[in-house]
């Protein structure tokens, strides 16, 4: 028996206007799993995950999420879900533990079990001394903490974190990503759009890149690094006009480059042999096989 | 129509109580101090030359009529500003919604809360009015719930409102072109008999005036049955007003 798919997108179709911001976009989160959504800005990420929470309404297709149509079915799917939103929308108005309290509630934790749930999520957010401050009074990296945090207080069994680490030091965002590995091991599903590229191919069991409102490539970070930039990549450092000068010839000569910073990388290194001009060697990344495809340097 | 769960609702408004916690002895303060300076104002100074009015002391006229502007005043800014910061500043009901919480829900949980305060904050001015002469009948006990009724209409005209301003400045209009006005043509003040008869028929329509005639007749006497009118008039503004707040608003929150 194959059970249903945490989230299923057939079809979906999303425009503001004139503009597509997703375009017949299919695709399927397996339970349990821990999928990270990659694109350059203005892909649909973020619409995409608007769309599972019917914040956004498809003009198309059908999605389902936790086995509940959505929108009809949309908030008994919320109920399991939870969300940490691209934009801090944390409320100036409270306390960290008002914060909390109000979530719990809207979340339907039951009444006797709510200040623990509380108390689990400060521990999450690792704002447990700072409960009592003001939303105002913390730091950035304090908001976004407290964002996860609240996207927990119900303990869901499907989160959507879009763009979590942005404006964390290292340290907090290591600690967010094995937060993120206990979610996976406690058989939570996430779906994770992110910028970084390294926290993809540390966290993700499947990587989508999204490019102009599609999935353009889909699977494990290992398979998509060896289909779409090879297993190694040789770096050429010079001054432009001979960075230009490798470039056209490795053009000429069908091999695929991409320029990275002040070099030009050769992908696929592994099959050019003796013909490969010096540089150095190093192996193909998960960013290689972005750039290749959604044509984007990452920033 | 989708239903409305109580849980949702309570959750919404129990977000709208914790932070009244922060500010209620502001907005206590602002709804005593208003209506004594109204009574002192009118009272003292109209009392000077009228002391009576369709045989009513002028001191309980404007007390009983200012309750209207008590709930108008408590009601239509908050459903205005509150709603339009919290939606496009603040972005808290975008976080809202991502929990099992819909539009409409939202919306009717924004105004239900406006309107319990409206429904108690409409009292000062009796209490204040009381310090003054005024001797309540005990039908002034229905009062909070004309005070409620009336806060729930002009409440969802805030948040409507809201939902069509393109910017905060945009209130300055309805301010000046539709509430100042209600206010005035209410008969808080003064009997609209006078006025001519185009403004007595907007007088007819203006929530505000049934809600006066109400608060009147139940705290003066003389209360009668053709007086179930003013409460279908203002029945009928509150439900109108909160299904387009609620149509507008989705509108402005869904993508
Ligand atoms: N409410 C809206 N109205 C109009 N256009 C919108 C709206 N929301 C998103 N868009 C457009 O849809 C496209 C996709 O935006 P989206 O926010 O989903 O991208 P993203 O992949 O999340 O990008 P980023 O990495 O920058 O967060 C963009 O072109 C954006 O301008
Ligand atoms: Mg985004």
């Amino acid at each position: 028996m194959t059970a249903e798919p945490a989230i299923s997108l057939h079809g979906v179709v999303k425009r503001f206007g004139p503009l597509t911001a997703v375009d017949h976009l299919d695709l399927e989160v397996p339970a349990g799993v821990c999928f990270g959504l990659l694109g350059p800005n203005g892909a649909g990420k973020s619409t995409t995950m608007r769309l599972l929470t019917a914040q956004a309404l498809a003009d198309e297709g059908h999605i389902r999420v936790l086995g509940h149509d959505v929108p009809y079915d949309s908030k008994a799917a919320r109920l399991r879900m939870g969300v940490c939103p691209q934009q801090d929308n944390l409320d100036v108005e409270m306390s960290v533990r008002q914060t909390l309290a109000v979530f719990s509630r809207l979340y339907r934790v039951p009444r006797h079990e709510r200040s623990a749930a509380i108390d689990r999520a400060l521990q999450i957010a690792r704002l447990t001394d700072r409960a009592d401050a003001k939303v105002t009074e913390l730091s950035g990296g304090m908001r976004r903490r407290l964002l996860i945090g609240r996207a927990l207080v119900h303990t869901p069994d499907l989160v959507l974190l879009d763009e979590p680490t942005v404006g964390l030091d290292p340290q907090v965002r290591q600690e967010l990503w094995s937060l993120i590995d206990g979610l996976r091991a406690e058989g939570v599903t996430v779906l994770m759009s992110t910028h970084y590229i390294e926290e993809a191919e540390r966290l993700a069991d499947v990587v989508g890149v999204m490019a102009a409102g599609q999935i353009v490539a889909l699977g494990t970070p290992d398979d998509l690094v060896l289909e779409h930039a090879g297993r190694e990549v040789i770096e050429v450092y010079g001054p432009p006009a001979r960075l230009a000068e490798v470039d056209a010839d490795a053009t000429a000569r069908g091999w695929q480059t991409r320029r990275s910073g002040p070099a030009v990388a050769i992908l696929r290194a592994e099959t050019l042999d003796g013909d490969a001009p010096d540089g150095e060697r190093r192996a193909a990344t998960l960013e290689d096989a972005f750039v290749m495809l959604t044509g984007a340097e990452v920033d | 129509m989708r239903r409305l769960e109580p849980a949702a609702v309570l959750g919404v408004m129990s977000r709208d109580v914790t932070i009244f916690r922060k500010f209620w002895k502001a907005t206590t303060f602002s709804s005593v101090v208003e209506p004594t300076i109204y009574l002192i104002a009118f009272g003292f100074g109209f009392g000077a030359l009228v002391t009576e009015v369709g045989g009513v002391d002028y001191i309980e006229y404007v007390g009983t009529g200012i309750v209207a502007s008590a709930a108008l005043f408590a009601s239509v800014f908050a459903g205005m500003f509150n709603t339009f910061v919290r939606r496009e500043f603040q972005r808290t009901y975008d976080a809202i919604l991502a929990a099992p919480v819909n539009t409409e829900e939202l919306v009717t949980a924004e105004i239900l809360w406006i309107a319990c305060r409206a429904g108690v904050y409409c009292m000062a001015p009796l209490l204040v009015a009381t310090l003054f002469g005024l001797t309540p009948e005990w039908t002034t006990i229905f009062v909070p719930f004309v005070g409620f009724l009336t806060g729930f209409g002009f409440a969802s005209f805030g948040v409507l409102i809201s939902a069509l301003a393109k910017s905060i400045d945009n209130f300055n209009y309805v301010t000046s072109a539709v509430v100042t006005p209600l206010f005035l043509i209410s008969g808080t003040f003064f009997p609209i008999s006078g006025l001519p008869d185009g403004i007595q028929v907007i007088a007819q329509i203006n929530p505000l005036y049934h809600c006066v005639q109400l608060v009147r007749a139940l705290v003066l006497g003389g209360l009668e049955l053709a007086d179930a009118w003013h409460v279908v008039a203002l029945l009928i503004f509150a439900v109108g007003m909160w299904l387009l707040a609620i149509w507008r608003q989705r509108i402005r929150l869904i993508d």
